[in-house]
């Protein structure tokens, strides 16, 4: 099993959920979270005041899959978070030790 | 149905009683010599001046702060604006208008003696005037408070505000206000506060944020405004209640009302676009907090002309107001590197004293204006009074503002701890949060 987070621009957020329910995923975890990445901060001007501002807002998106579809979801992600222009964000992939659904305490590839 | 319309009822059947009703009417206005429609006009007024403070610039100011200090401006804000009412009452309504001094107006109306119900002040009760002229000395200290933002002990800042209005506003109200005050006297034209109150707040306001020093991290920590929302209904609510401020100043309810309203709505809508394009034109961006900046600007600046000069000088004034804050906040102030929080000097000292000036211009019937207040020596004797006007009210209310100030480090301290200030007023001064999300 593999935990699938991927950082994305806040307005794709909506294409990537539909996507992602398209091949089959059932579940997932956002957050609004801040950071920065080459596109770098923004500058903010208040009564001439300049201020680069580092951290910019972003969508993290965490999806938990079985090994078998790590492949789909990964491409499925990086295809509709897809701009082309810097600042689309990054996907990471991590390996799962376990996964426990709560209500039944199945495990493993069938609580994902 | 109320009493009266039952007697109109009544009095309709009788054609002739109408007529008698109408003879009465004006002629017992007079007797009094009350008129109603001023009366009616000033108690709005008052109101709307009130309105400017709590929550006008209360707000205006509250949204421009870091979200830790969001409840000290609006407290500071509330707290002025309940001290000086008792105070006002108490004495300081007698300082400024309590007499015929050149300096004073003594203590003959100390604890408000003799404003009675039947008083008289022109043509409307002495309590309207001395309640009208309150909300002004309310709002003049309340203006301070920008310049200091988010460093002050909230004892200090009371000390401050008391000694301030006893021995820099009382007074300089009554030279330009008060009957026989000397800057009034030599015909200075201030209709509603350029000096007074504008250029009072604002050197102040200087002489405060360059006793007490900057804030902790400034200028390399960004302090961004925290609620731009907040800003932008504030500075709209002290548009609004601006016509209270200087149509109101009239003390009337008349043509020159009418003219001082026009000309506000005008020069600052000038100043708002003035400072918004200066803005796009430097910076490549128009900003709210620019046109709100912009707006307030202009009421600043009108406010002396409002009573003299015509809608087209009010262009000209709003235009040079836009332009000449957006300097003094965006380039002066990093230029020099004091840390006046939220403008202060910027856009009531400036502004004030671009208002006071241009008043001696613009007032002149050739550029549409009702005249000059000098009895002879035309533009430049009236220039000559603005700048004296103008010159002593920085001179007096900055040194006795230093002095105070000094005076109450000593004492009391002024600031709060570099611990406290980081932690934020809001819990370390009133162990409250504005936002609990």
């Amino acid at each position: 099993m593999k935990l699938v987070t991927a950082i994305i621009k806040p307005f794709k957020l909506d294409d990537v959920r539909e996507a992602l329910s398209a091949v089959g995923v059932q579940g997932m975890t956002v957050t609004e979270t801040k950071g920065f990445g080459r596109q770098k901060g923004h500058t903010e001007l208040y009564r001439g005041a300049e201020y680069v501002v580092d951290f910019l807002p972003k969508t993290k998106v965490e999806v938990a899959v079985s090994d078998d579809k790590v492949e789909s979801v990964v491409s499925t992600i990086s295809t509709a978070a897809q701009t082309g222009k810097i600042g689309d964000g990054k996907i990471f992939v991590f390996d799962l030790v376990e996964v426990v659904r709560i209500r039944t305490g199945e495990t493993g590839n069938e609580a994902v | 149905m109320s009493r009266l319309n039952r007697h109109i009822c009544k009095l309709k059947s009788v054609p002739g009683l109408i007529s008698l009703l109408f003879m009465i009417v004006p002629s017992v206005a007079m007797a009094d010599d009350l008129n109603a429609g001023d009366t009616a006009w000033m108690l709005t007024s008052m109101a709307l001046v009130l309105f400017m403070t709590i929550p006008g610039l209360s707000l205006f100011y509250a949204g421009m702060v870091r979200s830790k200090n969001v409840l000290s401006v609006l407290m500071q804000c509330f707290a002025i604006t309940s001290m000086v009412t008792i105070l006002w009452a108490l004495y300081a309504y007698s300082v400024a208008f309590g007499g015929e001094g050149a300096y004073w107006g003594g203590l003959s109306k100390v604890f408000l003696s003799g404003v009675s119900v039947d008083a008289m002040s022109g043509t409307i009760p002495e309590t309207v005037f001395m309640c009208f002229q309150m909300t002004f000395a309310i709002i003049t200290p309340a203006l301070i408070v920008g310049a200091f933002a988010e460093r002050m002990k909230f004892s200090a800042m009371l000390w401050f505000m008391g000694l301030w209005l006893t021995f820099v506003y009382a007074p300089i109200c009554h030279w330009v206000w008060g009957s026989g005050g000397w800057l009034g006297g030599r015909g200075i034209l201030d209709f509603a506060g350029g000096t007074v109150v504008h250029i009072n707040a604002g050197i102040a306001g200087f002489v405060a944020c360059l006793v007490m020093g900057k804030r902790k991290g400034y200028p390399t920590t960004p302090m961004m405004p925290h609620n731009l929302t907040y800003t932008v209904v504030g500075a709209s609510m002290l548009w609004v209640g601006w016509f209270g401020f200087n149509a109101g100043s009239e003390l009337a309810a008349d043509g020159t009302a009418g003219m001082a309203m026009a000309v506000t709505q005008i020069a600052t809508a000038a100043a708002a676009l003035a400072w918004m394009f200066s803005e796009w034109l430097s910076h490549g961006k128009p900003t709210t907090l620019g046109i709100a900046s912009g707006a307030v600007a202009g009421l600043v600046a009108i406010t002396p002309a409002s009573g003299f000069v015509g809608p087209m000088g009010s262009i000209a004034i709003g235009v040079a107001a836009g332009v000449g804050c957006f300097i003094a906040a965006a380039k002066l102030k990093p230029a020099l590197g004091y840390d006046d929080s939220l403008d202060v000097f910027g856009v009531h000292c400036i502004g004030g004293i671009i208002g006071a000036l241009l008043t001696g211009i613009f007032c002149a019937k050739s550029l549409g204006g009702t005249g000059f207040g000098v009895d002879s020596g035309g533009m430049g004797a009236q220039l000559g009074v603005q700048v004296v006007g103008v010159l002593s009210t920085l001179i007096w209310s900055g040194v006795l503002s230093f002095i105070i100030l000094k005076v109450l480090d000593a004492v009391i301290g002024l600031r709060v701890t570099e611990e406290q200030e980081t932690e934020g007023l809001d819990i370390v001064l009133h162990d409250e949060r504005g936002y609990s999300l």
